[in-house]
Formats: C-alpha cells, structure tokens, sequence
C-alpha cells in the first residue's frame, strides 16, 4: 500500500494540489481531501471504460486493433474538406499542441469548450481588458468576495474552502466557525417551520418578507461573501448576503451598480427585481472593502446579452478601482479549460474557434464556432477529444454533429462515443498518464501518473501523433 | 391540463458531477439529470407532485422529465434542469454571433404528463440521433 500525496485533480477548473492517494496493486483504493466529484473520479474511472477500439461495421461498434482504427481516423480526416477538432479541456497541454499541429495539416476548424462556457467572457476581455491575479492573493486578502451568477458549492466545490471563505489566510481569517453556526440557525429554523405547517396543517412561512436592510453580518469588519443568482443555491445560503436577481436581468444590475459606484441617482424603485435601497447598502459595502473580488459564472455568459454582461461585469471592476481595490475571475469549469486557452494562442494567436481551412489561423466566433458550423451543417468529418458533445451540444448542432463521420478519443463510455464511427480508449490524463494543466487563474501545475494504464488504452498525445503521422502520409501519397 | 410558462435554467449540481464521473451510463447519472427543480408553489398550481413526470416544452423540442421539489425556494416561474442530454434537447442553438448558445434563461412552458415516460439514454440516442448516422 502507497500513499501518494500532493495530486492534482482532474475534474473542475479549482484543480486542487493537495488530494492524497491511497494506491494497492495498481488500483487506487481511498482518496483524501477530495470533493465528491474528485473522489468519484479516482474511485470510480475504471468502471465505465472502452478497453479496446472500436470501429463502425455495417452500422455496429466492433473491436479492432490500433493500427486499424488510426487508419480509418486518418482517412476520415484526410478526405474531409472542413473537419471541426473538438474537446481538449479535458486533457494536458501537450495532447492539445499535437491537436493543433493535426488541425493544421487537414485544414479543419480546432475549437474547445470554451466556446459553451466562457467564451464570451474570453471576447469581453479581448474587448475591455481584466483586472485579475492569481488565487493565492485572494486567498491571503480578499475581503469582499462576489460569487456573481456562479454555484461552486456544486459545479467548484472545493473552491471556498480553498481559496475564499474558509481558507485561513494571512492577512484574512477563516469564516468557516461562523457559517456553522449560520447553518444550525437555517437547520433548525427548516424544522420548526416544517413543525409548524404540520400542527398549523398550512404553510406558515409561505410568503417570504421582503428584506430592505442587509444583515448586520455585511457590516462587521471581516471577509464577506455576497451572491448574486437567479435562484437561492447551496452557495447563495452559505454567502453573508444573497441578491436573487430576475432571469435575464444581470445586465440591469451590473449597471446599476456602475451608476451607484460614480454617485449617480437611481430614478426607479428597484432594478432587475432588487430594491433601490439595498444597491445603495451593497455599492456603499463594494467602495469601502480593501480588496474585493467577483468571480463571475455561465449565468452571464449563457443568458441573454452573453458576452455585453460579461463587458459590464469587467467595466464596474474597473470603475471600482477608481474608488479600491477590485478584481475580477471567471469560474472555469474544466481542470484545463484555461491551458487549452492558452496552448491555442500560443501557437495560433486565438484563444478558440480557430478556423486553418485557408491554410493559416483564422478567428471569428460565430462563423468558425463549432456550434455555428454545425448548425449551419458545413462540416463533413470531426475528431471530438476529451469532451461528450452529443450529450451537451442543443438537439439541432448534436445531430448534425453525429450523421458525418465521427471519430471520439475519449477514456470513458460516452454519449459521443456510442455515436462515433471510430473511437481510441485513451488513457485517463492525471491518473494514468502525467502532462501540464492550467488552473483557473492561469497557474500552470503538473498532472500525476498514478497507477498504469491497461495496455491497449494509449494516451491522447500518443494517439494523435499517430493519425498526424497517418494523415500526413495519406496526403504525400495523394500528392 | 394546466400549463405554466416559466424562465428555463440549466446548469451543474453536485450530484450531476459525480454522477457523470460514476460513468454517462450508470443509474446516478441518469437520476441525476433526468429531474425538473421546480418551486413547490408552482408545482401546487400545476397539480404535480414529487417525481411526476412533467413535460417541458420551448421553441426548440420537448421532453419528458422527472419534477422534484426544489430544495431552496421561492423562485416562482423559474425551473431548473441539471446539464446533459435530456436537457440539451430543448436548449437555443443560437449564438447570436458570439458561438454561445443560450442555455439559461430560455422562455418554457411546463405540463403534467403523468402518462408519457421519461427516456431511457440509449432510447434517447435511437430516437433523435440514431438515423442522422452514417
């Protein structure tokens, strides 16, 4: 039995450093330190996998040997006239590199999934610019912390602990004690209401009183936490204080607090479903923290306005630091969401939705998005890499996505995958085979090689040089 | 039979998380995604109760889910839908030239269907994908 500790993570965009690993014959049998997600991951990846190849035969999924499925993937690519390359935030920094060499050579269109996710944050900043650092500051001195249309009690759970609240700090202590007793307080207020509705036969607190104070909490001189969302979440009830704002309504409010910020007035009662008066309590609250920071979620970037709510998000941070100190974060989903942002421009000069069918780099989200490619039907072949598009891509771009031919490189057993002519078994980055990954805030940390990968399951870097090495000698013979 | 018009959310839960990294195909995953969060308010208005089956509609398709009981209420005329196929069947695929499609905020409107059944995974890909193959 080994312990193995200071492993990175391989699931949410916090990507944690310190999980420890117990490890017995190659089979790791306990995790420590992990959030749920993290401890289903390593406890459970070798339940759902594809061992060998697989590919399409009169309409079924057959086993074959490598050699045989890199030459069908090779031709597919080799014929196609505009393939899409998709996926890679699921993988290390080096597969990706391959990825865009191989993007090149056929032409086609690499994006990732940026392009669901922050991608119109990405378009906002190359428009206005960001106000942002790395975690370990906001862990040390954040003060006010904004969790703006973003849920990591459940899509980040370790994100709180780690880097905002309930980490100690140096310079900012710990809220976890006082959230505890918060908690006692929501529990049992819960019982005594479900109590009461049982002797009283009706729903006593029914209608829910319309606060127009905030809580003495936002006011005492410690690290706050403020929530803004659309619904009351796990996160929201954690927060010192939560603004429940109207579908569709970020916007209106970011605005609002612009206005606030400069000492303009108000002509409305409330804006986006919030009362005037507490904007006022907040702004006044966002003028006087030492350092705050907002980290923003796919509420902006998914609801109406996209990319414009995510421009006013990082104007009133600017316009705050006027007046403090403020700075601004996406919550990134995937552990490598952000390296793959980064190989992309590195070696192309576009974060994503890189289009290489005139023979260099071109970038245009909307046009050369494999959403908008898709639903425009233009691609005739795509490799999706790490990534279930066909699980998450809206109904009309999944189909168009499956009826050409479809190659997935993927460890598990996905939707995408059940649909694909030619699917690689690959080997799980992190825990079976090691590489670089980014974290959130642009920090690049080294992936671990845990255990050994069946031997028939190669990793991702070494399957795509084999099909770049395929393609390329398709198209000298074809030449 | 009543109907509701409601502001359409999806997005991660924890138990979608872990569903997903148990395996696509394993019975936490299907039972995680495959829920409707409603307030229990509108549930009242629309004669469902905890794990009826409910039909949510919008401009792009429809589909049948499981409604529970959201856990944090109120948030009238509002509902919830975890990430994932059943979801992404009635998402906007329109990204109003920026690539986004819009997943949350989408105008629905949401019915009793307490006859018709919620789809298998595999049924799912037969019925909407499966003839679109090569």
């Amino acid at each position: 039995m080994t312990v193995i500790t200071g492993v990175t993570c391989p699931v949410c965009g916090t990507f944690c450093d310190d999980i420890e690993l117990v490890v017995k014959d190659n089979v790791i049998t306990d995790v420590r330190k992990a959030c749920a997600m993290g401890a289903a991951k390593f406890l459970n990846y070798a339940t759902h996998r594809n061992l060998k190849p697989l590919v399409r035969k009169n309409g079924e999924l057959v086993e074959a040997s490598i050699d045989e499925a890199v030459e069908r993937a090779a031709k597919i690519l080799a014929d196609a006239t505009y393939p899409i390359l998709y996926g890679w935030s699921n993988t290390s920094c080096e597969a990706i590199r391959v990825g865009l060499e191989l993007a090149e050579e056929v032409g086609g269109v690499i994006d990732n999934t940026s392009t669901v996710c922050h991608g119109p944050s990405i378009l906002s900043v190359q428009d206005v610019g960001i106000a942002s650092c790395t975690l370990g500051q906001l862990r040390h001195r954040a003060d006010l912390v904004f969790y703006w249309a973003s849920n990591p009690w459940d899509a980040h759970p370790r994100h709180i602990e780690r880097y905002t609240m309930f980490s100690e700090g140096r310079f900012q202590k710990s809220t976890w004690r006082g959230y505890l007793s918060r908690l006692r307080g929501i529990v049992s207020r819960k019982r005594f209401q479900r109590a009461a509705n049982l002797v009283l036969r009706r729903d006593v607190f029914a209608a829910p009183e319309v606060k127009r104070r905030l809580p003495y909490s936002m006011f005492q001189k410690k690290r706050k936490m403020v929530v803004v969302d659309v619904r009351k979440t796990r996160t929201a009830e954690a927060a010192d204080y939560f603004i429940q704002v109207e579908p569709n309504k970020d916007y209106e409010l970011l605005q609002a607090f612009r206005m606030l910020i400069r000492d303009e007035e108000l002509d409305v009662d409330e804006v986006a479903g919030v009362p005037v008066e507490i904007l006022e309590e907040v702004a006044d609250i966002m003028v006087g923290c030492e350092l705050g920071v907002f980290f923003f979620g796919l509420g902006l970037t998914m609801s109406e306005g996209k990319l414009r709510n995510v421009d006013a998000a990082l104007n009133l941070t600017r316009d705050l630091n006027q007046r403090t100190k403020f700075l601004i974060m996406p919550m990134r989903g995937h552990f490598n969401v952000t390296g793959v942002n980064v190989v992309f421009t590195w070696q192309t000069g576009y974060p994503y939705a890189v289009d290489f069918s005139h023979g260099y780099p071109r970038y245009n989200p909307g046009e050369t998005s494999v959403i908008d490619i898709l639903c425009r039907d233009e691609a005739d072949a795509s490799l999706i890499i790490a990534s279930d598009p066909v699980a998450h891509f809206p109904r009309m771009a999944a189909q168009n996505l499956v009826k050409k031919p479809l190659i997935a490189i993927d460890p598990e057993v996905t939707p995408t995958t059940l649909m694909a002519d030619v699917v690689f078994p690959s080997a799980f980055v992190g825990i079976e085979t090691e590489g670089t990954a980014y974290r959130m805030d642009h920090v690049p940390l080294p992936l671990k090689k845990i255990v050994e990968p069946p031997k028939t399951c190669l990793p991702d870097q070494e399957i795509l040089q084999r099909i770049l090495q395929k393609v390329r000698k398709l198209r000298r013979n074809l030449n | 039979m009543p109907k509701l018009k409601v502001s359409l959310l999806t997005g991660r839960t924890i138990d979608q998380g872990k569903g997903k990294e148990m395996g696509k195909l394993s019975k936490e995953y299907l039972e995680s995604v495959v829920i409707c969060q409603m307030d229990p308010n509108d549930m009242k208005s629309l004669g469902v109760k905890e794990n009826t089956n409910v039909k949510v509609v919008t401009d792009f398709g429809s589909v049948v889910l499981k409604a529970v009981k959201s856990a944090r209420a109120p948030h009238t005329n509002v509902v919830f839908i975890p990430y994932g196929p059943w979801a992404s069947l009635i998402m906007n695929p329109k990204t109003h030239g920026t690539g986004m499609p819009s997943l949350k905020g989408i105008p629905a409107e949401i019915e009793p269907a307490p006859n018709e059944k919620v789809l298998s995974l595999q049924n799912l890909l037969n019925q909407f994908h499966k003839e679109g193959q090569p």
